[in-house]
């Protein structure tokens, strides 16, 4: 991977440094998707919606046009600006809750539209603003506050699999991806190619993304990385589910 | 979603529709660019209306997965420069409150329309006066919003219109709130283009997506709902109820009837305030020294007006299709008067101008 300079050109310095915790992974998936819209050039008719939980913090991260909006709310907003104004290139981002439980509906509903809007979704297993309860995405035995004895798939069922579940409802034209903070040329690529779709009008892109939350998690630089690298991906493959115009599917790179 | 039509949108006709048609064809004419709904009874046919006229005057609709999600796409629609609207009754008003409570925090102009029905739960789909509260003060906040209540079809048509230009001139979320009885019922009106009328429409503007590249030609446009301090979040409301508070009296609308010498005062607002004039006539005509009071934006609330006419009177009849929702507005807008207050609350069902004359009497 290249060495990628220190901060993109679409990160809002006045707000920097940012307001993630250290070792976090959001602002990392950020810079990925920084560097995608500024690699397409279209800064000038981007519009970003984050949801509530710690994607809210990335309210006034870039130097694009942005709205905070409520939890799990962030899918509809951007359907609602698409649908007023298609010239405008509409990314909303969110976390695990907000996708996958609070705002789930929106999400499938957007996706079987095929509205011609990207959806982001940082995957860090973890309800994490709120104190570190149990996410639809919390992996089998892992603790958290609500878990503390660790997720029993019996009681709470098995962790979600969005994007397994977003390319199975989609049409051909979809781009369905999950990418990790630890590969993020990769990441990078993936966010340019949903980004494509919506460009060329052609639909819904959606992309997890693999996140640390070493805060919630309680672990140390290394464990972080394991359980992101290690733990998380034997659950959650990473790679490409739906790329519109390929048969096979690519899960490693 | 430009223009197709040049002036007049509407040819100026008196027609026989129902209310939930005449609410579409007052979103043609008071330039609405999108719509976006989900199915609910009695709203229904504003949608059904609205997406056969929606094509021909190169207008949006998008039907959502839930009123969540219309109600948060309404407001995208608005962030994005359009006069975007929605509609809904019961139930999917409550849901609707999530997105109105947003639009109230960050003055973002939704229009919406409320067909009420009876409540609590899913109840009936008929008719009620029972999303009053809701509609007033349904998010978590302090009810910064407009809400006007129509009684007619006539006005159902000249408020929708005029709730995109309050919206967008004030920049609150703006209710119109009807009924059932409205919705499903037809009823003689004079549908028009506001334009040729000299009603000037207020232009909507973006939010977002301004132009130019933000960070390079202009600052970006950063919305947020969220604040860290009490204080902070003080001054943000602070704000919000000032500049509320500063222009209530250019929004409040009343309508008052043989209230100068009024013994009897009934106050009653939407569609029972005509069985309330019907009464006043023929009360009067007995010789009864009775008049009434409606107010027409229940947000703001007329107060002033209300409590002269109500420091005048006698007594007060405070009649409703709800069990005290609109007393609760009154009581709080005359506090300190000692004119009492008697009540005909029929919450879900229809109240007559003969069971508001056999009340009067019975004061």
């Amino acid at each position: 991977m290249a060495v990628l300079p220190p901060m993109p050109k679409l990160w809002y310095r006045e707000t920097k440094p940012h307001k993630f915790c250290p070792g976090c992974g959001h602002p990392l998936v950020l810079k990925a998707l920084a560097y995608a819209i500024e690699e397409l050039g279209i800064e000038d008719r981007t519009i970003f919606g984050c949801d509530i939980g710690c994607s809210l913090l990335a309210w006034d991260f870039f130097n694009l046009d942005t709205v905070q909006t409520h939890h799990g709310r962030t899918t509809p907003v951007m359907v609602g600006i698409k649908r007023a104004r298609p010239e405008l290139i509409c990314i909303a981002y969110m976390g695990d809750g907000g996708g996958y439980a609070i705002g789930s509906q929106h999400l499938v509903n957007a996706a079987v539209r095929n509205e011609n809007i990207m959806v982001v979704l940082a995957n860090n297993t973890v309800y994490a603003m709120t104190g570190g309860q149990m996410a639809p995405t919390t992996l089998p035995n892992q603790k958290t506050e609500t878990t503390p004895y660790g997720r029993d798939p019996e009681k709470t069922g098995n962790p979600t699999l969005g994007p397994e579940m977003v390319a199975a409802i989609t049409p051909d034209t979809a781009y369905v991806a999950r990418g990790t903070v630890a590969k993020l040329g990769q990441l990078k690529s993936f966010f340019k190619k949903g980004l494509q779709r919506q460009i060329e009008g052609k639909g819904f892109s959606f992309i997890e993304v693999l996140s640390g939350c070493p805060t919630n998690w309680r672990t140390n630089a290394e464990e972080t990385w394991n359980f992101l690298e290690n733990e998380m991906t034997r659950y959650f493959k990473v790679g490409e589910f739906k790329v519109p115009g390929q048969v096979k599917e690519d899960k490693n790179e | 979603m430009a223009e197709k039509n040049l002036e007049p949108i509407i040819k100026e006709r008196r027609v026989f529709i129902t209310g939930n048609e005449a609410v579409a064809w007052a979103g043609v004419a008071a330039r609405a660019d999108i719509m976006y709904g989900y199915p609910i009874t009695p709203q229904n046919e504003i949608m059904h209306y609205w997406t056969r006229l929606a094509p021909k005057y190169g207008k949006g609709f998008l039907q959502t997965e839930d009123e969540i999600s219309a109600g948060f796409a309404t407001v995208g629609g608005v962030l994005a420069g359009k006069r975007a609207f929605t509609a809904t009754s019961g139930p999917g008003n409550i849901l609707m409150q999530d997105s109105m409570s947003m639009a109230e925090m960050m003055r973002i102009p939704t229009v919406m329309i409320i067909t009420q029905r009876g409540g609590p739960s899913t109840a009936t789909v008929i008719y009620s006066q029972q999303e009053t509260t809701l509609t007033c003060f349904g998010g978590n906040g302090e009810g910064i919003r407009i809400v006007y209540s129509t009684a007619s079809h006539q006005e159902l048509f000249d408020y929708t219109i005029k709730a995109f230009n309050t919206a967008w001139k004030y920049r609150f979320p703006t209710f119109v709130l009807g009924d059932g009885y409205q919705s499903k019922m037809r009823e003689s009106l004079t549908i028009y283009d506001p334009v040729e009328r000299g009603i000037e429409l207020v232009p909507a503007e973006p939010f977002l997506g301004k132009g130019g590249v933000a960070g390079l030609d202009r600052p970006p446009v950063h919305l947020r709902n969220t604040y860290n301090m009490e204080d902070e979040l003080y001054e943000v409301v602070r704000e919000l109820v000032d500049a509320y508070n500063a222009v209530a009296h250019e929004i409040v609308e009343y309508r008052e009837m043989e209230t100068e010498d009024a013994e009897i005062l009934i106050v009653a607002h939407g569609i029972v305030s005509r069985a309330a004039e019907g009464a006043v006539a023929r009360l009067r005509k007995d010789g009864y020294k009775v008049g009434s009071f409606r107010p027409i934006t229940l947000r703001p609330f007329p107060a002033e007006q209300l409590r002269k006419c109500a420091d005048r009177a006698e007594k007060m009849l405070v009649v409703e299709s709800a069990e005290g929702q609109l007393k609760k507005l009154v009581t709080d807008a005359i506090y300190g008067s000692t004119t009492p207050i008697e009540t005909l609350f029929r919450p879900g069902e229809s109240i007559t101008v003969e069971e508001i004359i056999s009340a009067v009497k019975g004061l």
